[in-house]
């Protein structure tokens, strides 16, 4: 299978998810440059952490305008899977692609430290591994992770089973402890954790593997 | 127009500096060539008053590629891997206006790091604040911590390098003068290095990064003197930050250096443009040329003066090859950023510097760069006001004393810092904060390396030379304890007016034992900084040289320093140690629970550490230790708590003459706490080196327990721990 990780002047976390898919996961991984409408024939979008366009004015507000995400839109549109960690999923929720907003912390600091999250859903191409309720240890490294929507929203996303993961001792305020939702054609996965950074037994946690194993399997399913 | 005594003392230069300029140019300087001495000549730049005492750091090795004199020191670690680090200070600024201060101290290290062609992997920090009371003094102090940490968080977060450990110590001696010493490490292939030399007569210099503005301007001088009530005026002269900007210039910079475009390359840092031309000009024997209308500016109107001294950050100067300027600029546009050309290398060894054609400074590199004074400053003893004599003391509560030190400022968990740091970005960091020494992977190499920041003011104030001999080994200790080789170091000297015969002493005696011990450990030093002046309304911190000293490990996994299994034997690896009341005077007991000072810092054998250590890596090779902690402030108590902070408790047997305080709280070196299941294979290690490895106790659940004196559940001893520097910060 083979990941298009996008590189926005500021994305910090490409290096680290080109190495977790090929060196980890021995899967093909290539760089998009943010200029460009080319996706080189990916099958799955990665956006990555770090602070795109230095996060000034607002969290991935700049990055939503650049000629890539014009072609992940249109990726996502046709079922694509995309996913987005941390600035990642600030990025596709300022693109429109998810609900909702990422805000500062509630404690008003970044925070940086392994988490545990507690699937929410099994029913996705980025969880179909997992078992529900399941918990995993994955990363956090955030100052605006607060995950916010209106009410509404937040119903709906539970009502339609988009949940994909909980914080299980919620570290940033975030609405219903949510730490990753799915978009409504659950083909787009937005979550604050860093799965990449959990999957190599060096860095101490490799529960983020099973978040990409479940797509890879997904995807030799669709591919056969 | 002839310059007063007064524009000539503005500049920080003393008269006679000033006629030696005369002297070297046969005229007077213009009032912009006045600047450019005075920043050039600062003791921040120029190292007048330390120069001569750091010729005695050992700074060769078979590893070391780049020595001191470089914009950071290189060190080969085999398959043709070379890393690249360095120690800075920005004590000044942080001070003036924490979080800028402080933000901008990474990003000047960060440069240090590429400009050499090195990608950073790896920063630490070495923080002393003042203490953390409820006096408007304290209040303060909390401020800057506050705005301390989240400068270095912000700055190293966006740029995307992890902080993966370093220390913090208060002490009311950084009241008005808190120390920021920022270490940072990068890595390369050995045929990807670059040095700052202005080489290639006609080749173009070539401006870039950000625009310059007015920021910054004088913070080298500023870095040179006290601080007075005045100080506060000064914010101006701290430069601001753009950690995004820094990122982008990180990667324009390793880009353009893939091209075989660039001859030399440097980063302006203190003294910006002027340090810049006049060191690259230098360094190669060459001249540098440039006109100030070619500069990209933010502000409008500006100065010759202004624009050559302007400290504006995320700026670099580079020297290409003649015709090959358009590949320059095409990677630089490519990621957003400024690239002029500026001026051209000349063969008269000359910085000219002209706006609009017309020459507003005319100077020999050579002047500038190499012939800055050099002073033999007088010395007489170290400063010291403290008595030799232990005041009296007895404890009657052994388990109490243990959970007031583990909820002191210097002992407590440093959570509360490091969680605002991305300390795991990159994926390389296999151990991170709040262990013996970090350690970080390096991809492609079965090679990690193990790193720490160590440096004890109090032990300095004691006797600065046997401080200084005790941080090294300590610092080496903590490497070794991970299972690594100690093979180079950085400092970072930080003292008080060198104007002062006795604080003179005091950095005289502590270069002198840091020499003896990095040559004894063999730990050459590569490069670092000197930061003088550390004083507020004549009050000088204490000596406090902070050595960053790194390591090479060959297996990738790390030993934990928590006990990991009940059930297993704890070795004391080194013995008990010897001490007295004398030398318990420095540790964190005397501080905590006395509240004094006295005597001297604990007795160290360098021949006996040496083969602790070595035995220690041995038995760390062997994959021996399941866990292993070294023994430092707070002594065997606190190392057996801290190693108790997974839950695993252990329950221990003290022999000794030594009265109870002692015994449990002194500091003595050369001890390493490990737990193993192979009690006897330990041992035969440590007989071959012969050092002492008595077998002390056991690890159980839950409970520590140290013969008849301390006995406490680890919960008990942990809640504090874990939230006393929160507590103290609000």
């Amino acid at each position: 299978m083979k990941f298009g990780v996008v590189v926005f002047p500021g994305s910090n976390c490409d290096h680290d998810a080109w190495y977790a898919t090929t060196q980890n996961l021995g899967q093909q991984a290539e760089f998009l440059w943010h200029h460009s409408e080319d996706l080189k024939g990916a099958d799955a979008i990665i956006l990555p952490g770090g602070f795109s366009y230095g996060d000034y004015l607002r969290c991935g507000a700049i990055a939503r305008f650049s000629p890539i995400m014009n072609a992940v839109r249109r990726f996502a549109q046709e079922g694509g899977p995309v996913m987005g960690f941390c600035n990642g999923f600030q990025i596709l929720c300022e693109a429109g692609l998810l609900p909702g907003a990422l805000l500062r912390n509630a404690g008003m600091k970044f925070i940086c430290r392994p988490v545990e999250l507690e699937v929410g859903t099994t029913n996705s191409p980025f969880t179909n591994a997992l078992t529900s309720g399941q918990r995993l240890t994955v990363p956090i490294a955030h100052g605006e992770g607060c995950y916010q929507a209106e009410e509404s929203v937040l119903d709906q996303l539970e009502a339609e089973d988009r949940v994909a993961f909980r914080y299980v001792d919620n570290p940033n305020g975030s609405a219903r402890s949510i730490a990753g939702i799915l978009s409504a054609g659950r083909n787009v996965l937005g979550m604050m954790p860093h799965p990449e950074r959990a999957t190599d037994p060096l860095m101490g946690s490799t529960d983020g593997r099973l978040i990409f194993d479940s797509l890879i399997s997904a995807y030799a399913l669709t591919s056969k | 127009m002839s310059l007063t005594l007064q524009e000539v003392s503005a500049h920080r230069l003393t008269w006679s500096e000033y006629e030696k300029i005369i002297s070297l140019l046969g005229r007077e300087p213009t009032f912009t060539e006045l600047g450019i001495f005075g920043v050039m000549w600062s003791e921040h730049c120029s190292y007048k008053s330390s120069r001569i005492h750091l010729r005695k750091l050992p700074s060769r090795s078979k590893l070391v590629l780049v020595g001191p004199g470089e914009n950071a020191g290189i060190i080969d670690i085999g398959d043709n891997v070379a890393i690249a680090f360095k120690i800075e200070s920005h004590n000044h600024p942080s001070f003036i206006e924490p979080f800028q201060g402080a933000a901008t101290g990474v990003g000047g290290i960060l440069r240090d790091i590429f400009t050499m062609g090195a990608r950073p992997i790896a920063v630490m920090d070495a923080l002393r604040f003042g203490k953390l009371d409820n006096s408007e003094t304290g209040q303060r102090n909390k401020r800057i911590v506050q705005g301390v940490v989240s400068g270095i968080s912000h700055y190293g977060n966006c740029f995307g390098v992890p902080t993966v450990g370093g220390e913090c110590v208060f002490e009311s001696c950084y009241d008005g003068n808190p120390l920021v010493n920022v270490f940072a490490l990068g890595v390369f292939k050995h045929d990807e290095i670059f040095f700052g030399r202005a080489t290639g007569v006609g080749n173009p210099v070539i401006y870039v990064g950000a625009k310059t503005g007015r920021d910054g301007i004088h913070g080298a001088s500023m870095a040179s003197e006290e601080f007075s009530e005045e100080s506060k005026d000064k914010r101006p002269n701290v430069q601001v930050g753009d950690p995004f900007m820094e990122k982008l210039l990180l990667e324009a910079c390793l880009e353009v250096m893939k091209t075989g475009a660039v001859v030399g390359i440097q980063d302006m840092g203190a003294a910006g443009l002027t340090c810049s031309t006049c060191e690259m000009g230098s360094r190669a024997g060459t001249g540098v040329e440039i006109d100030l209308k070619y500069v990209p500016q933010r502000e409008t109107g500006m100065t010759p003066y202004e624009i050559m001294l302007s400290e504006s950050q995320e700026r670099m100067l580079l020297v290409a090859e003649k015709g090959r300027e358009q590949e320059v600029f095409d990677v630089f546009h490519k990621w957003g950023l400024d690239a002029a050309v500026v001026g051209v290398v000349t063969d008269d060894g000359m910085l000219r510097v002209r706006n609009h054609g017309e020459i507003v400074a005319e100077l020999s590199n050579r002047a500038l760069a190499d012939e800055a004074p050099l002073y033999d400053r007088p010395y007489t003893k170290p400063h010291r006001t403290v008595p030799m004599e232990a005041p009296a003391f007895a404890s009657t509560d052994l388990t109490g004393d243990l959970t007031r030190l583990l909820a002191s400022s210097d002992v407590c968990s440093k959570a509360w810092i490091w969680d605002q740091y991305d300390w795991m970005v990159r994926t390389n960091t296999t151990q991170g904060p709040g262990s013996d020494a970090a350690i970080v992977r390096i991809k492609e190499t079965d090679s990690s390396i193990a790193m720490a920041l160590d440096g004890n003011g109090r032990y300095c104030y004691l006797d600065p030379r046997e401080g200084a001999k005790l941080i090294v080994a300590e610092c080496c200790r903590n490497l070794s304890t991970s299972g690594a080789l100690p093979i180079a170091a950085t400092n970072n000297l930080n003292f008080g007016n060198p104007e002062r015969p006795e604080i003179m002493a005091q950095l005289v005696e502590a270069i002198e034992g840091i020499a003896e011990a990095c040559t004894f450990f063999e730990t050459p030093i590569t490069g670092g900084n000197v930061s003088l002046y550390n004083e507020t309304l004549g009050e000088a911190i204490y000596p406090t040289p902070v050595m960053g000293i790194v390591g090479i490990l060959k297996t990738a996994a790390p030993i934990p320093m928590q006990f990991a299994q009940p059930d297993r034997d704890i070795v004391l690896l080194g013995g008990l140690g010897a001490s007295d009341e004398t030398h318990f005077g420095g540790t964190q007991y005397a501080k905590v629970i006395l509240d004094t000072l006295w005597g001297l810092p604990p007795q160290l054998d360098m021949d006996y550490e040496k083969r602790v250590q070595a035995a220690m890596r041995e038995i760390a090779q062997a994959g021996l230790a399941e866990s292993a902690h070294d023994l430092s402030d707070g002594g065997l108590a606190v190392a057996l708590a801290e190693a108790s902070f997974r839950g695993i408790g252990a329950h221990v047997k003290v022999e000794t003459t030594l009265r109870p305080e002692l015994a449990l709280f002194h500091e003595g070196p050369s001890r390493i706490l490990v737990s193993t299941a192979s009690p006897g294979q330990v041992r035969e290690i440590a007989e071959k080196y012969g050092v002492a490895a008595d077998v002390i106790g056991k690890t159980t659940v839950g409970q520590l327990t140290i013969g008849e004196w301390v006995d406490c559940s680890i919960a008990q001893l942990q809640r504090p721990w874990k939230t006393a520097l929160e507590e103290a910060l609000h």
